[in-house]
């Protein structure tokens, strides 16, 4: 357990690693998503009240899962780096900022989408719209925090510490929807109960949601290894690679 | 684990325990400001503001909507099944809207205790389910087969019938 952990810490055996999990994650994605989509927007039936309006979900309702899971990913890639000073965790969370906010933002917009024929309103202040919000300008907090700062400890710690104090904001967009009156609906999957939708529904929603984590561990991985080589583009092994791929 | 990481570990859960423990007594002193909605009980037990633009929500009262012949004006009721309060809006309505339906509406309560309505928001649940096991649902319910509203359990109960 202690070698593998820090086996994990070393640069060199993720970018391995990672490389060779690439391919396989990179085309499960597209399998999936290719499947997830036609299924969901073609196969699915219409739902009683909205129409085809609803099929929008099979977008919202990935994107806002990995909006919150890469942070929470983030949060716990921060506490190693704060505490164990494993440099590769720093790596990870520049690699993961720009992709939650990408997924952050792509929740909002097609939620904004639907809801202005469900709902008959593109915004609303409500607590879940609103935290989610909020989680977006922490993700632009934290990839402008790590450009603000040159020396790279100094920024990997601060970019750390604020994303500790944000992950409050997690748990809050999670229960908005149960603590408050809010014009969003309660979630429709609980690990406790049936979902409230027939399986023709939420089985292409599954495999969207598991399309679209098999994507960002793909992004992730290769944006990680890009990182891992900008940052040890001095040491032995990478001078290798590239004469490797050069003399090719 | 070393000392000098025991000591940073104790750090990271600090930072996290505190701010978590500020940030809830904030929400938990701003509850009422965060909720969207005023139900129609608390308004009828004067716990929003009078004379004040707020947002009443509630479950529209069956055959309680009222078009006027001339004009886009809509009567209607709201209840939480404990109270309701009946509100009146210009305009034209989200799709959604129709009886039995979730709604949000922004107004002021005029003194006849009717909510003006400047804007409605038809608000929707968790449920989805296809045209055919609603029918088939509200068929049932017509019958008197079966006392049960269209939830999703029973759906899904429908749905595996041949």
């Amino acid at each position: 357990m202690k070698v593998w952990f820090y086996r994990l810490g070393s640069p060199k055996w993720f970018y391995d690693i990672a490389g060779r999990c690439l391919p396989w994650l990179a085309w499960s994605a597209l399998l999936l998503i290719a499947i997830g989509t036609v299924w969901g927007l073609v196969f699915a039936p219409a739902d009683y009240q909205q129409g085809n309006s609803f099929r929008i979900m099979y977008i919202h309702v990935p994107t806002a899962f990995l909006a919150q899971s890469c942070y929470l990913m983030m949060a716990v890639a921060a506490v190693i780096s704060l505490v164990w000073k494993m440099k590769l965790c720093d790596l990870v969370i520049v690699a993961a900022a720009p992709l939650g906010a990408a997924f952050t933002f792509l929740a909002l917009f097609t939620g904004a989408v639907w809801g202005k024929p469900t709902w008959g309103t593109w915004w609303v202040w409500d607590a879940r719209l609103t935290a989610m919000l909020i989680l977006l300008f922490l993700y632009f907090g934290v990839i402008a925090l790590q450009h603000a700062i040159q020396d790279k400890v100094a920024s990997a710690r601060a970019t750390a510490v604020l994303i500790l104090v944000g992950v409050v904001n997690i748990p809050i967009i999670k229960y908005s929807v149960e603590w408050w009156n809010t014009l969003h609906q309660p979630p429709s999957f609980k690990l406790t109960e049936k979902p409230a939708m027939p399986s023709e529904m939420w089985l292409p929603l599954l495999v969207m949601v598991l399309g679209f984590y098999c994507f960002f561990a793909a992004v992730l991985f290769m944006r990680t290894r890009n990182e891992i080589l900008d940052r040890e583009r001095r040491t032995k092994w990478v001078r290798e690679l590239v004469q490797k791929v050069s003399s090719r | 684990m070393k000392a000098h990481r025991k000591q940073r570990l104790f750090i990271v859960l600090f930072i996290v325990a505190g701010v978590s423990i500020a940030v809830s007594l904030a929400l938990f002193a701003l509850s009422e400001n965060i909720n969207l909605f005023y139900n129609p009980s608390q308004i009828a037990a004067g716990e929003a503001p009078q004379g004040q633009r707020i947002r009443a929500g509630g479950m529209v009262v069956d055959g309680s909507v009222k078009r006027d012949q001339q004009t886009l004006e809509v009567l209607f009721e709201i209840t939480d099944y404990q109270a309701s309060i009946p509100i009146s809006y210009t305009g034209i309505l989200p799709d959604l809207f129709r009886e039995g339906q979730g709604i949000v509406a922004l107004g002021r309560i005029n003194e006849q205790g009717v909510l003006i309505a400047e804007e409605v928001l038809a608000k929707h649940d968790e449920n989805y389910m296809p045209p055919e096991v609603a029918e088939a649902l509200q068929k049932a319910e017509a019958a008197g087969k079966a006392h049960f509203k269209p939830t999703a359990a029973d759906s899904a109960v429908v749905t595996q019938e041949p």
